[in-house]
């Protein structure tokens, strides 16, 4: 595969190359029967970026959140995340290293309230009530939260109350879009409002990477204009940020970085500015024909790029 | 017991592919409805008893030739299958995925009472009028019976194939199974083939119940549970909805109960089959035929939480009554109410412990009552075996049931939707039938006489006011801890697994760890509940605490509302007390059972409280 060279020499280019790499993806690899998703795809994101992933349906974006993330396990290749190599961890455990997801389609916890919905996401935050039991011990850690959880000692209590007020302070956030639903169960929300408590829960990790998949999906202009400013607030913070996004004038104004993918390989990558007028981007999204026949060049320009990163 | 020739391996061989080929008429009708349908039809076993008893009024009643019995099931069976589907099935169509097996679970209830109070639970012989000659092969031989069975089972399989291949209904059928949706829109009546497909497997299912009456001459109301059950196991070893694997999973089943009782004895025979099915959702859960390495198979999520706003009891309230319950033997002296009411505390931990697992975490767990047996032998035989006090052995046999539950559903806890319901049944009969073999340690069949009461300072309390107070006092306690334990965020946290454990898990909830937690909680409130029963009830055996009480635990629960924790109690008070009370009642106990849980799930699945 020349596809890792081909990667390294292309990040070297970038702006972001002397950032240490938070996340850094190599060779990754996912097949589903005769369809590869994800087709020997790298990539990396660098601390206190912001990379957005963009590409048409079905390029194999989210399968590659889903390979981030740990909900799926790749065929080859490997994900390396804060200096560790991570390939194959579980969900869980990559939620314990600090990296938090949304999803796609929402998936809020519908039958709990708008709060405890973001206290879930402070889970992995959880120490007063979730002791790290000696080695060789393994069932003592959750006999010790039973107890704990029901005996709550003053050290409990106060950690609830610290990660409910953090909680709030999150929830105002989005102004006064969720504070007055705080005790509404989450299938009672909007669908934008859906949205924004998933954000919410993923912020209250505390993430050291936070992974949006399309974040403003379904929202009207008004809200993804607020969408944006959030994201934007968050990225002023300092908070490293993988972005999936089809509405390419937020992703425009707010990436550090594009990566393209189409058929689960990256087609072109760079700042945004650059990724928006490359051909192989605009033929990926509008097909060959309006690359326009009559402008040969750039139909030729097309092909190296693809040589790059086939197989 | 280890036969040496090679005829009685012949015979035993014979045997297993027979009643394979019994199990096949089930299972092949299971795989049928779950393609179309997507629903594991519990009340299959229930048609197969319908069947066997349309075929003894038949024979023994009308006298009809034997081939005219065969059609009179055939056609019965299939218009029960139709009415069935129009039950338990269509008004259920958008409700989540759990709910139709629920209500074939409450069909087959309402079947199978049906036929005891109509024929009386006694078995009753079902004669064959078939000649009774047998060829000799090898050292083994064939009746004319095994060659009727492999007729009608090699004939109707072929029919079948005929149907779906050649027939425009049959190609509706398979469209359907293919994409439900897909095939509306090109103008399949779906309603149509669900009846359809129905209506044929149950016609299959209820020609196997007639031909397993004729094989042992004897059929029973209660015959459908095991055969439902083994249908499921054959469906889901040939993978679910795989017509071919269906047939080749009933037919291993066959073998390997055959070839099993010839090893060890008859009593073990239903352990092979659960058994069976514990290890093929473990290692296989797409069947023994499915390629390697695919996404889990999405349809069978989502719990059965109906969203609800719970009615929150006020606490002067909630006082109140605990005060007046607390204070109803002063007043009330009858000891037969006190009893019944005690009885109902009793099933209140019970429900309590399911209404954590099947509410709050959404494991719809269907073998609950086998957290009762655990309960029950382990305090029984510490107390009589170990000479342990009687107040030392109910907490340690709750410490059993919780560590031993745990452990045995543990397996399960990878599996999602209506799979942890089957494979929790399966763990429940497995209790049930390790009780009644390991005679050793559990006297078996015999079960566990004179076991000693509950008594302080050598005071036995056996009187009416403590078979009443005692279970109370448990149950508020654990009532107090259960919501205690909700409000923390050990609530939230088993509560998101429910909604969403691929969100929860995205956010660090172990899944394993938490369920195992509510596992261990649940068992250990229901294996106190089960010792309790076991010393006041002084004796006990593998059939004290049957399927069925697993089903009523359920009923309970989504009477009261799922997960709520006073709605388990009004849940038990309601269908252990009441019933009780109207003594006239009792007898149609059960039926009411099962009527009540098809309107629940029918009009008001988020219960009486409403879902917490």
């Amino acid at each position: 595969m020349t596809t890792a060279s081909t990667t390294s020499t292309t990040t070297l280019t970038t702006p972001s190359a002397s950032v240490a790499p938070l996340l850094s993806i190599t060779g990754l690899v996912r097949r589903f029967g005769g369809l590869t998703a994800v087709n020997g795809l790298s990539l990396s994101v660098g601390d206190g970026e912001l990379v957005s992933v963009i590409g048409p349906n079905g390029a194999g974006k989210t399968t590659l959140f889903n390979l981030i993330a740990g909900l799926d396990t790749p065929d080859s290749g490997s994900v390396a995340f804060a200096g560790q190599d991570v390939t194959g961890f579980a969900a869980e455990r990559l939620a314990g290293l600090g990296l938090a997801r949304t999803f796609q389609h929402g998936r809020v916890f519908g039958n709990l309230s708008v709060l405890d919905n973001v206290l879930v996401g402070a889970h992995t935050r959880l120490r007063a009530v979730r002791p790290r039991p000696p080695l060789g011990l393994p069932l003592l850690g959750p006999l010790a939260e039973l107890g704990l959880a029901l005996f709550r000692p003053a050290a409990v209590r106060a950690e609830e109350e610290r990660l409910r007020a953090e909680a709030l302070a999150i929830i105002a956030l989005f102004g006064d879009r969720l504070t007055p639903r705080l005790d509404k169960p989450a299938h009672s929300l909007s669908y934008a409002n859906r949205r924004r408590v998933e954000i919410a829960r993923a912020l209250a990790l505390k993430p050291r990477l936070l992974l949006l998949d399309e974040p403003t999906a379904g929202m009207n202009p008004t809200e993804t204009a607020e969408m944006l400013e959030i994201i934007r607030g968050l990225k002023g913070r300092g908070l490293t940020i993988l972005l999936i996004e089809h509405k390419l004038d937020l992703v425009m104004q707010l990436s550090d970085r594009v990566v393209v993918m189409d058929h689960g390989a990256r087609i072109a990558e760079g700042l945004p500015s650059a990724v928006a007028t490359d051909p192989a981007v605009i033929e990926a999204y509008l097909g060959h024909k309006a690359v326009g026949a009559a402008n040969q060049d750039d139909a030729a320009a097309v092909v190296p790029v693809k040589r790059g990163i086939g197989e | 017991m280890f036969p040496t020739s090679f005829g009685p391996w012949l015979d035993y061989t014979i045997n297993g592919l027979v009643i394979g080929n019994i199990y096949a008429l089930l299972a092949v009708g299971l795989a049928l409805i779950f393609g179309v349908s997507h629903l594991i039809n519990f009340a299959h076993g229930s048609v197969y008893m319908v069947g066997a008893y349309i075929g003894w009024l038949g024979i023994t009643k009308l006298n009809l030739p034997l081939p005219v019995t065969f059609a009179v099931v055939a056609v019965g069976c299939g218009l029960l299958g139709a009415v069935i589907e129009r039950v338990g099935l269509r008004p259920l169509r958008n409700a989540p995925r759990i709910a139709p097996l629920l209500a074939t679970i409450g069909l087959s209830v309402v079947l199978d009472q049906a036929a005891q109070l109509l024929f009386s639970p006694d078995p009753r012989a079902l004669p064959t009028q078939l000649p009774n000659w047998r060829i000799a092969i090898g050292g083994g031989s064939i009746g004319a019976l095994d060659l009727l069975i492999a007729g009608v089972g090699i004939g109707s399989a072929a029919l079948l194939y005929g149907f779906l291949r050649f027939t425009r209904l049959g190609w509706a059928v398979r469209a359907t199974a293919l994409d439900r949706d897909a095939a509306q829109q090109c103008g399949v009546d779906v309603d149509k083939v669900n009846r359809t497909v129905f209506a044929i497997a149950s016609a299959l299912g209820g020609v196997s119940g007639l031909l397993v009456g004729m094989y042992y001459n004897t059929i029973d109301p209660n015959m459908g549970f095991q055969a439902g059950l083994k249908g499921i196991v054959a469906q889901l070893i040939g993978g679910v909805g795989n017509v071919p694997g269906a047939i080749a999973g009933s037919l291993l089943l066959g073998l390997i109960e055959s070839y099993g009782i010839a090893l060890f004895g008859t009593s073990y025979r239903n352990l092979f089959a659960f058994v069976a099915l514990i290890l093929i959702l473990v290692l296989r859960p797409n069947g023994l035929f499915a390629k390697a390495r695919r996404l889990p198979p999405e349809p069978l999520t989502g719990t059965f939480i109906a969203p609800s706003r719970p009615l929150v009891l006020p606490r002067w309230l909630i006082g109140v009554l605990i005060a007046a319950a607390l204070a109803l033997p002063f007043a009330v002296q009858q000891p037969y109410l006190l009893q019944t009411l005690g009885n109902a505390w009793l099933y209140a931990l019970l429900a309590l412990s399911l209404t954590l697992v099947a509410g709050t975490v959404g494991q719809v767990s269907l073998g609950h009552a086998g957290l009762l047996a655990i309960g029950a032998y382990a305090s029984a035989l510490l107390a009589l075996d170990a000479g342990i006090p009687v107040l030392l052995a109910v907490p340690l046999a709750g410490v059993i049931a919780a560590a031993l539950g745990t452990a045995l559903v543990f397996p399960a806890f990878r599996l999602r939707g209506h799979y942890v319901s089957i494979a929790t049944l399966a763990v429940g009969e497995i209790v049930t039938l390790v009780i009644l073999n390991w005679e050793s340690l559990t006297r078996g069949p015999i079960g566990v006489t004179g076991v000693p009461p509950l008594s302080v300072a050598g005071t036995p309390l056996v009187s009416g006011q403590w078979v009443y107070w005692i279970p109370l006092a448990v149950l508020l306690v654990f009532a107090g801890v259960q919501t205690r334990l909700l409000s923390s965020h050990l609530g939230r946290t088993l509560r998101a697994i429910r909604e969403d454990d691929v969100a929860a898990r995205s956010y660090g909830v172990d899944l394993n760890r938490y369920k195992g937690l509510a596992f261990a909680v649940a068992g250990f409130v229901a294996g106190v509940g089960g010792a309790l029963m076991a010393h006041f009830y002084s004796y006990i055996n593998h059939e004290t605490f049957p399927a069925p009480v697993s089903m009523l635990a359920l009923t309970m629960v989504i009477l009261g509302g799922l997960g709520n924790v006073a709605g388990a109690v009004l849940g038990a008070v309601v269908l252990v007390g009441l019933p009780e009370l109207f003594r006239a009642a009792a007898e149609y106990r059960m039926l009411i059972y099962g009527v009540v849980l098809l309107l629940l799930i029918r009009f008001r699945p988020q219960g009486l409280l409403g879902t917490v």
